[in-house]
């Protein structure tokens, strides 16, 4: 018997708008590159605010543009965010990003500097901080049911134990997530390349099989359109190859071990759009992991596993990152990263089935306030995907 | 002790999951999918993680991992030898 049922609970803090999150960040969000200063400025003054500065938010225009401000709004709506202060140059595309994030009805206020300067703009928006961290800190974790928990995966400086072994963790379960109807995400389109007929007919219809492929061909439309080579160096990464993997068409097969035997791939989303039913959603998006894990985020997802081979050792500001690791040099050399051993498995000394359910168990540990291996140490990697270049 | 795995019986191509795998190496393998075991000789130093062959490979043939197409053979392997890109490459891109 699986260490989830359909009666399992977990304590997560209930947003307004129903939606759980496992954490309780207020966040200084910037808008742009121009108001990373005024952002770090109020989180310093403001003990329990936190940051999230980006290079990015001016003179982009159409579908990245929109991408922009999805993941924005998407970061701020979040349910392991409490509430949000945005901070930007001027008042119009803050108040979009304020009234995105609005929606979801969680305190969220808008400061623009134009007309005001660093000085007057950091008073006023610490002021609102200050508030809002001090009514978060009084909020309570409750009980909640596990199909309420959003959990997405991607994994980062794979080598061939990760498809032997920390990725079939993952798709253990994912399979054993499917069955109670947990909103679920993968993606990392490139690193499909050469299964992505496993996945389509993974696919739950024919429309989400078509819709996947469309995403699938766009990217390696885009890839050959800007190639200079066979990516021998990019995919597979130099630390992929260090790690034993050769080909991309390896690494994608040890990838999709992630979506595990049983789960129905269940929808496909664009970059950052969050999922309108329970299952299993293939996300359009970048294969670099902090990309990706700040579009899982950006999503609405709240708990993230990212199985390693070499030892990657990313986190993400407001989504809790537990790392699961199959190869043993890399579990003995950096420790301290890793939040689950999956080691066993390669040498028969654990069951699939066991490995999964150990992953699970750090599931709910994270879920119910423990910190990651990456949040203990501090990693908080926001990266914004860009489409093109600005105007 | 498991000195290498691979998911599909037909796979030509194996995974080393221990550390220290020398040239010479009578080194024993578990087939993951059907739970069974088999030997070879190794025919060259293999670090962690890389792949040894299964089969005598030549160049133009297609090298099966997880039971699938995984790339192209591009220079001749040995069974028991080290494979990787000196002697493989994708068929994409």
């Amino acid at each position: 018997m699986s260490v989830i049922s359909k009666d399992t609970i977990f304590l997560g803090y209930r947003r307004e708008n129903g939606r759980v999150g496992v954490r309780n960040h207020v966040i200084i969000l910037p808008l742009d590159d121009l108001s990373n200063a005024a952002a770090e400025a109020v989180a310093h003054n403001i003990k329990g605010a936190l940051a999230i500065p980006h290079p990015y938010g001016r003179l982009q225009f159409g579908a990245d543009l929109d991408l922009h401000f999805r993941t924005l709004i998407g970061t701020g709506c979040n349910p392991n965010v409490a509430a949000v202060v945005v901070i930007g140059i001027e008042d119009g595309w803050t108040k979009r990003v304020v009234d995105g994030i609005a929606a979801t009805g969680k305190p969220v206020a808008g400061f623009g500097i134009e007309g005001h300067g660093d000085h007057d703009t950091i008073l006023r928006a610490s002021k609102t901080a200050r508030e809002y961290v001090q009514w978060a800190s009084e909020k309570q974790r409750e009980a909640c049911h596990i199909s309420e928990l959003w959990v997405s995966t991607k994994c980062g400086e794979s080598d061939t134990t990760s498809g032997c072994g920390a990725n079939p963790t993952v798709g253990n379960a994912f399979d054993k997530l499917h069955a109670l109807g947990n909103y679920l995400c993968f993606g990392e389109t490139s690193e499909i390349t050469g299964g992505e007929k496993i996945v389509a007919s993974r696919c739950k219809t024919p429309a989400v099989a078509e819709k996947f492929m469309f995403m699938f061909n766009r990217y390696q439309d885009m890839i050959n359109r800007h190639k200079t080579s066979d990516l021998s160096d990019s995919q597979p990464t130099k630390g992929n190859i260090a790690g034993g993997l050769t080909t991309i068409e390896e690494k994608a097969l040890g990838n999709i071990q992630k979506i595990g035997k049983k789960c129905t791939v269940d929808g496909v989303i664009d970059k950052a759009e969050m999922p309108t039913h329970p299952g299993l959603w293939f996300m359009d998006s970048s294969s670099a992991a902090a990309e990706m894990v700040t579009l899982c985020a950006a999503s609405g997802y709240a708990v993230h596993f990212f199985p390693t081979g070499q030892g990657n050792v990313i986190g993400n500001p407001i989504l809790p990152v537990i790392k699961i690791c199959a190869n043993p040099r890399t579990v003995r050399t950096m420790s301290e990263h890793i939040d689950v051993d999956s080691s066993g498995l390669l040498q028969r000394g654990i069951t699939l089935d066991q490995a999964g359910d150990k992953l699970l168990e750090c599931m709910l540990r994270t879920a119910n306030g423990r910190l990651t291996a990456a949040e203990a140490l501090g990693h908080r990697e926001f990266v914004l995907t860009r489409l093109y270049e600005s105007a | 002790m498991i000195h290498f795995v691979l998911h599909d019986a037909d796979d030509t191509v194996a995974v080393v999951v221990v550390e220290g795998v020398k040239r010479g190496d009578k080194i024993t393998g578990w087939i993951m999918d059907e739970d069974r075991m088999i030997d070879i000789t190794s025919r060259a130093d293999i670090p962690i993680g890389h792949k040894v062959a299964l089969k005598d490979m030549a160049v133009g043939d297609t090298v099966m991992k997880y039971g699938i197409d995984m790339g192209k053979v591009v220079a001749p392997i040995a069974v028991g030898e080290h494979a990787h890109v000196h002697n493989i490459k994708t068929k994409r891109w």
